[in-house]
């Protein structure tokens, strides 16, 4: 759990989910940056998706 | 002419990849067109428009990319048979590729805040995975329900975390910019922005004035919505209350609700620290004690005013708010409006920034002028087509019927250029309003991929024996890479008259046709 304050105090530390593009903004002002190579789930079903999460 | 079809089976790529995709093989030589999309339901209704054959993509999932391009006959095939070179992307060797939340946790354990851009319909449930593992989360995709926004909101409120979205575009968090945001200088003002080009507009404003920013944070479109009743924005300004460097707050939104205005009102009127807001659509309300604001609150109606405001204070003088003032630029009006033909009479705003749009429709009610838009005020027409502009017009190209199958403008000028062309052959439209924003993840060059558009559009009003008057505001800072100066010079080059804000833009617009309505 990061205190929501400690963000403005301390700085940045991302994990960047999607459009790549948001993440090399970042990493040029020289934030900490892991890019998550997201893709969409395969199962479309949005109830086994939350089954499958709470499993895994 | 050629055109042919590809698809890329089981291939999930981010909408501004494949934009630069598709860019890149526009480019080439003997290719007129390509459109590389994701194969969703919108998407695909969109290219059998654009003459793709219907049973060419019945098959195409949500899952797979389209690629559709049209020229020359060996080009084309060219392309088709090397696509797979187009969508590999550069990546260094070193790269560790992490594809769960938990690897990326392992990697970087003392992450604070996830960054998160996936479409709309997964969106919500990887915001709740980040906030589950303790992380802030900046949610910059939009078409989350408001269901689920308010979930969101009420686990990360409980947790003590903040999200900012979604449709949030913009942050600057201790001196970071995140998503479009511009080069500020550090500073005492922070701001919270239930708006995205509104907090671009205030920070650099307040940087060109030689003052810095603490911290601006976004809470997505429609956080002061009654439905969502303003958790983001309320955890936000209790953020800065307890921030040591931040000396002033400053709250900058788009309309907000009804219900939520007294609410607002208590939080703000509680706050230790000096305040000035910029609520928009609230004008009318506030005669009628809806945003009963404490006298020492300074309430305006533009962003540049909520600047000036927001640096007086933190200098140490005195407010004096007479308004923002276009008497500088009124004999260069005169000169052009010399120009236009009889029947010339109506104002077209193509704007980039939806709080730009909002803030000018403001303006014009105030100057008397009815105005129809895709997103209009209370009070305001909502045009039938956002495609097609009827009398005074404003449209924020930023809006989802655009955006749901292009980049948005400020990444991708095409729509807006063709907008600006079509606007130039309607004989009545005397003046076009523009806004170009600078700043991280934006276009590297807005005014000069418009500039062919305002060029032609000029001609084609003159060779009617008219005039088209093009008015803007540059919204960014020095330090931004795209240039301000050379920004401002490609544009006073050719012709457009730009203004120090949005605001000032807008009313510039207004004194060219205000006298003409009739």
């Amino acid at each position: 759990m990061h205190d929501v304050q400690e963000l403005l105090e301390i700085g940045l530390s991302i994990i960047n989910i999607g459009v790549r593009d948001f993440g090399e903004s970042l990493k040029k002002q020289g934030v900490e940056v892991t890019h998550l190579e997201w893709e969409p789930p395969t199962v479309v079903d949005q109830e086994i998706a939350d089954i499958l999460d709470k499993l895994l | 002419m050629s055109t042919g079809v590809i698809i890329k089976k089981n291939s999930y790529f981010d909408s501004v990849f494949l934009m630069q995709v598709a860019k890149g093989i526009s480019n080439e030589p003997g290719i007129d067109q390509a459109i590389v999309l994701m194969g969703t339901e919108n998407n695909k209704t969109l290219l059998i428009k654009m003459g793709v054959k219907k049973k060419e993509i019945d098959s195409v999932s949500s899952n797979d990319v389209v690629i559709f391009i049209e020229g020359s006959k060996s080009p084309v095939d060219l392309v088709l048979n090397n696509i797979d070179r187009w969508f590999t992307r550069k990546t260094t060797s070193l790269e560790v590729r992490v594809h769960t939340l938990d690897e990326a946790l392992t990697i970087q354990p003392k992450a604070n805040l996830a960054v998160i851009s996936v479409p709309g319909k997964y969106a919500a449930r990887e915001a709740r995975k980040a906030l589950e593992k303790g992380l802030n989360v900046f949610l910059f995709s939009n078409n989350v329900s408001i269901e689920e926004e308010l979930s969101l909101k009420q686990y990360a409120d409980q947790q003590g975390l903040l999200v900012m979205g979604p449709d949030c575009g913009t942050a600057i968090i201790a001196g970071v910019g995140i998503g479009f945001a511009n080069s500020i200088r550090r500073g005492k003002i922070s701001v919270v922005g239930v708006t995205g080009t509104g907090l671009q507009e205030f920070t650099s404003l307040i940087h060109q004035a030689g003052l810095g920013i603490s911290h601006a944070i976004g809470t997505g479109s429609r956080d002061l919505s009654d439905e969502i009743g303003g958790f983001s924005t309320f955890k936000a300004i209790e953020l800065l209350e307890g921030d040591s460097k931040t000396e002033l707050i400053v709250v900058i939104s788009k309309p907000p609700g009804i219900r939520i205005l007294d609410n607002l009102a208590k939080k703000l009127n509680k706050c230790p620290k000096p305040v000035v807001t910029c609520i928009l659509g609230t004008r009318q309300f506030r005669n009628k004690l809806k945003l009963k604001l404490k006298q020492s609150i300074v309430s305006t109606d533009t962003i540049a005013e909520a600047a000036i405001s927001a640096a007086a204070i933190v200098e140490g003088k005195s407010i004096k708010l007479p308004g923002i003032s276009v008497t500088n630029f009124l004999d260069r009006i005169k000169k052009e409006k010399k120009l236009l033909a009889t029947n010339q009479r109506y104002l077209r705003g193509i704007f980039a920034g939806g709080t730009f749009c909002y803030q000018a429709q403001q303006l014009m009610a105030a100057g008397g002028l009815q105005i129809h838009s895709n997103v209009p005020l209370i009070g305001m027409i909502k045009l039938t087509d956002p495609t097609t502009s009827m009398a005074n017009s404003m449209v924020d190209m930023g809006e989802d019927y655009f955006t749901q199958s292009s980049p948005h403008p400020m990444i991708d000028s095409r729509l807006s250029k063709q907008r600006i062309i079509k606007e130039a052959h309607d004989p009545e439209v005397a003046v076009i309003l523009l806004d170009f924003i600078l700043g991280f993840m934006s276009s590297e060059n807005p005014a000069g991929e418009l500039a062919p558009a305002i060029i032609e559009a000029k001609q084609i009003r003159k060779n009617d024996g008219g005039h088209l008057i093009f008015i803007a505001s540059v919204c960014g800072t020095d330090l931004d890479t795209q240039n301000l100066k050379e920004q401002l010079n490609t544009l006073e080059e050719i012709g457009v008259i730009v203004m120090p804000s949005s605001a000032h833009a807008a009313l510039l617009a207004l004194e060219v046709v205000k006298d003409r309505q009739n």
